[in-house]
């Protein structure tokens, strides 16, 4: 069974310890600018929202890498880079539509997020639960369990 | 590791910038961030150096755990002699703007001299260099930060700017990072204006290591438990902010009001953060948008907020209307209580333009207190205020002075005094409510005694974050101690201070004192920082810092007759509440605590404290 990194904005408090989680991790060193994973602080309307690679079951990184650098992780459905593939020619980070797949200059290679081998460092780090690892197949659970808490039935369920 | 080990010096006379290794045998004695920076402060300036003159240095400073991990490891100091005191300043910010310096490489970074015309430092990385400031100079922090993104098409560079406030001299300018995170108090952004420097910006890439990753992992693993289990670090500030205080500390009797007046104010309900989470009329959204995290912070005591779009204040000025840094708790006390307004949207605004225009709004509010005071005795009168009604519980004198001040015009230059020199110009030096010049936070020490003589003896004038005895007094943190006695508070303030010291001094937040004591601190350091860093080690080092700032008072000319409170405070009783017909004993701590200092009966550290402490 395939996990999906789930981020609820809702939750995040812009902390950015998963980005300090995701950096140690992949770089030995606490460094959020070579962190796969962002979070955006929308200002003016006091929003936090953390944003990553969704492993695209039809990976437009992975397509357009000319060089066959981008694999899928058959246990965890991430779409890892191999570094002793890649060539540094940023294709990918042109045919990725959502910016999730992006250059290091200090390697010159791409970096994106791996889930870590199954186990997020990020969700690990999260201290608010906004990121969380959840099942592929019902990242919609906890939604509809709110909406179901909001129906006739499921409220006097609920009470 | 875990310190960059490199100094960026930066001679805005000469125009250069040029790189230098961090004194480590410095580093190993004084930690970093306000130890350190006050170490290499005592050691290049003459003391004595007049504040706003370019003899004076201002030093942007990282501490060891600066960029780390470790809960709330996010914060600088900017550390230099105060323009609002003339003290040793040390103003400590979170935000974002700390780590990024300390990913560029840099523990410190020195500023000497005056630039010719204003500048703003780019740092990216390694490279460094002084760019002319005109197209910014006249503008506030907002615009300021906004604008050097775009410029640099960077969003990702991390801003600490001054504002109008502090180009213009203002007292109690501070320097602001991150839109509304500031290095607050003691007028360290009009000295920042003073050398023409407009702001810094910084894009830092490096990354921040640590001696022992494994390990170091592992204690701020166990750190972060303590804060989400800590009912205040867990709960209490997550939820209501610093806010939660409001109501809490007027009950206990000890919220200042109307210039130190009262002891209690009547509209403490409305502006508290239970106010704060309440839907209002207009469009049922309360004035609480979200709670805020700075760098590495799992607490998120933060506040954004948004004003009532038909409010007074922002009614057809839709760049007031979205959401910005909302009321802590020191900020809704002295734009609130110290002058008896309770308008909520009020305060919020007065408080976005503290943050725009780069002023502490605890001198602030303060100050328009004791101007209230003065017009209502009818020493100033319309002529001198330009027609506005300084009145106790004027909404609009508080929102419009806060405008004028943040522009430094008209009546706000007289603001933008500080309270000190503003009653003292008017006759009536006794109605400034400061210790060296510096306004009171909010918490009066004739209900909460130990505050009495943190104010007194704070080596940065009046303030609560050098020994926050109200953890003890009121909170019970870490053990209960009666707020209306003197007893045993000598040795509680002593200690406070000396932890306190350490706190500031690592690059993490004091807020997670309410949870942490040093034996939670000392393994994360001793993690991440090369040597070997005990609790004991990092207490000397607290104490050592201590007495390094009371030295570079001393040698400033200030005396134990500084060490002091207002008349009002020692003479006149509270009038309600449980401290009513209570005054401030600091006559009987003072000299017990020079004694537990080691300090002669005038204040002065003795020559065997100071050899004890290797000064």
């Amino acid at each position: 069974m395939h996990r999906s990194l789930h981020i609820d904005p809702e939750k995040c408090t812009g902390c950015v310890q998963c980005e300090l989680a995701c950096s140690y991790d992949n770089e030995g060193a606490f460094n959020i600018s070579k962190s796969r994973i962002q979070v955006f602080k929308f200002e003016d309307e006091g929003r936090f929202v953390p944003y990553t690679c969704t492993q695209c079951d039809e990976a437009w990184c992975m397509r357009a890498c000319p060089v066959d650098a981008i694999s899928v992780d058959a246990a965890t459905g991430a779409k890892i880079v191999s570094d002793a593939l890649c060539v540094g020619c940023k294709v990918c980070t042109i045919a990725c539509p959502f910016g999730t797949i992006n250059y290091n200059s200090d390697t010159g290679k791409v970096i994106k997020c791996d889930l870590c081998e199954g186990e997020p460092e990020c969700v690990k780090a999260c201290p608010t639960d906004a990121l969380t690892y959840i099942d592929a197949n019902m990242t919609g659970l906890e939604r509809m369990r709110n909406w179901a808490a909001r129906t006739d039935a499921g409220a006097s369920a609920t009470s | 590791m875990s310190w960059a080990g490199n100094v960026l010096r930066v001679n805005l006379t000469n125009g250069t910038c040029a790189s230098e290794p961090l004194n480590m045998e410095w580093a190993h004695q004084y930690l970093g961030q306000r130890g350190l920076a006050t170490k290499y402060l005592t050691e290049e300036i003459d003391p004595k150096v007049d504040p706003l003159s370019p003899d004076n240095k201002l030093i942007m400073t990282t501490g060891p755990l600066t960029g780390t991990s470790a809960s709330t490891a996010g914060r600088y100091s900017v550390v230099t002699k105060g323009a609002l005191t003339g003290a040793i300043a040390c103003s400590n910010s979170g935000g974002f703007f700390g780590n990024e310096m300390k990913n560029a490489g840099w523990d410190m970074i020195i500023f000497e001299g005056r630039s010719p015309d204003p500048v703003y430092l780019l740092v990216e990385n390694d490279s460094a260099k002084l760019i002319d400031a005109g197209d910014y100079w006249g503008k506030s922090v907002w615009d300021t930060e906004e604008g050097l993104k775009a410029k640099h098409q960077d969003p990702l560079i991390r801003v600490a700017s001054i504002g109008v406030s502090g180009e213009k001299g203002c007292k109690f300018a501070c320097v602001v990072n991150d839109m509304d995170r500031a290095a607050g108090r003691s007028g360290v952004g009009a000295v920042m204006g003073s050398k023409n420097l407009k702001a810094v910006a910084i894009r830092g890439t490096r990354g921040v290591s640590v001696k022992d990753m494994p390990r170091f992992l592992g204690a701020v693993a166990d750190g972060k438990a303590v804060l989400a289990e800590n009912a205040v670090t867990g709960q209490g500030l997550p939820t209501y902010g610093t806010q939660v205080l409001m109501n809490v500390i007027n009950e206990v009797g000890a919220l200042p009001t109307r210039n130190h007046r009262d002891v209690q104010f009547e509209g403490a309900s409305s502006i508290s953060a239970e106010a704060m989470a309440e839907p209002r009329r207009s469009d049922g959204k309360p004035n609480l948008v979200t709670n805020a995290a700075c760098f590495g912070c799992t607490i998120g005591c933060g506040r954004v907020s948004t004003i009532d779009r038909t409010h007074y204040t922002v009614k057809d000025r839709p760049e007031y209307q979205k959401a910005s840094g909302g009321l802590e708790y020191e900020a809704a006390w002295a734009l609130g209580a110290a002058t008896g307004v309770g308008d909520l949207d009020a305060l919020t605004f007065a408080n976005f333009i503290c943050n725009e225009q780069g002023m502490d709004p605890i001198s602030f509010g303060a100050t328009v207190g004791a101007a209230m005071e003065l017009y209502e005795d009818g020493v100033i009168t319309d002529s001198e205020t330009g027609g506005i009604a300084v009145k106790f519980g004027s909404a609009e004198a508080l929102t419009t002075i806060a405008e004028l001040t943040g522009r430094g015009e008209g009546f706000g230059q007289e603001i933008g005094l500080g309270s000190k020199l503003l009653c003292e110009k008017y006759g009536r030096p006794e109605l400034s409510m400061s210790v060296k010049g510096q306004e009171f936070p909010a918490y009066d020490s004739r209900g909460i005694q130990g505050m009495g003589l943190t104010y007194a003896t704070s080596n940065r004038g009046a303030c609560h974050l050098r020994s926050y005895t109200v953890a003890s007094e009121v909170l019970g943190i870490p053990e209960k101690t009666d707020p209306l006695v003197t007893d045993g508070k000598a040795g509680l303030v002593k200690a406070f201070q000396d932890a306190t010291a350490v706190f500031d001094s690592l690059g993490i937040c004091i807020f997670t004192s309410f949870a942490w004591t040093l034996e939670n601190v000392a393994p994360q350091v001793d993690a991440a920082c090369e040597g070997e860093w005990s609790v004991d080690r990092l207490l000397e080092a607290g104490e050592r810092i201590w007495n390094l700032e009371r030295k570079f008072n001393l040698d400033a000319g200030f005396t134990d007759k500084d060490d002091n409170l207002p008349q009002r405070l020692l003479k006149d009783a509270a009038k309600t509440g449980p401290a009513e017909g209570l005054t401030n004993g600091l006559d009987k701590m003072l000299p017990e605590y020079y004694e537990v200092r080691g300090w002669t009966p005038e204040g002065v550290p003795s020559n065997e404290t100071m050899a004890r402490l290797g000064l």
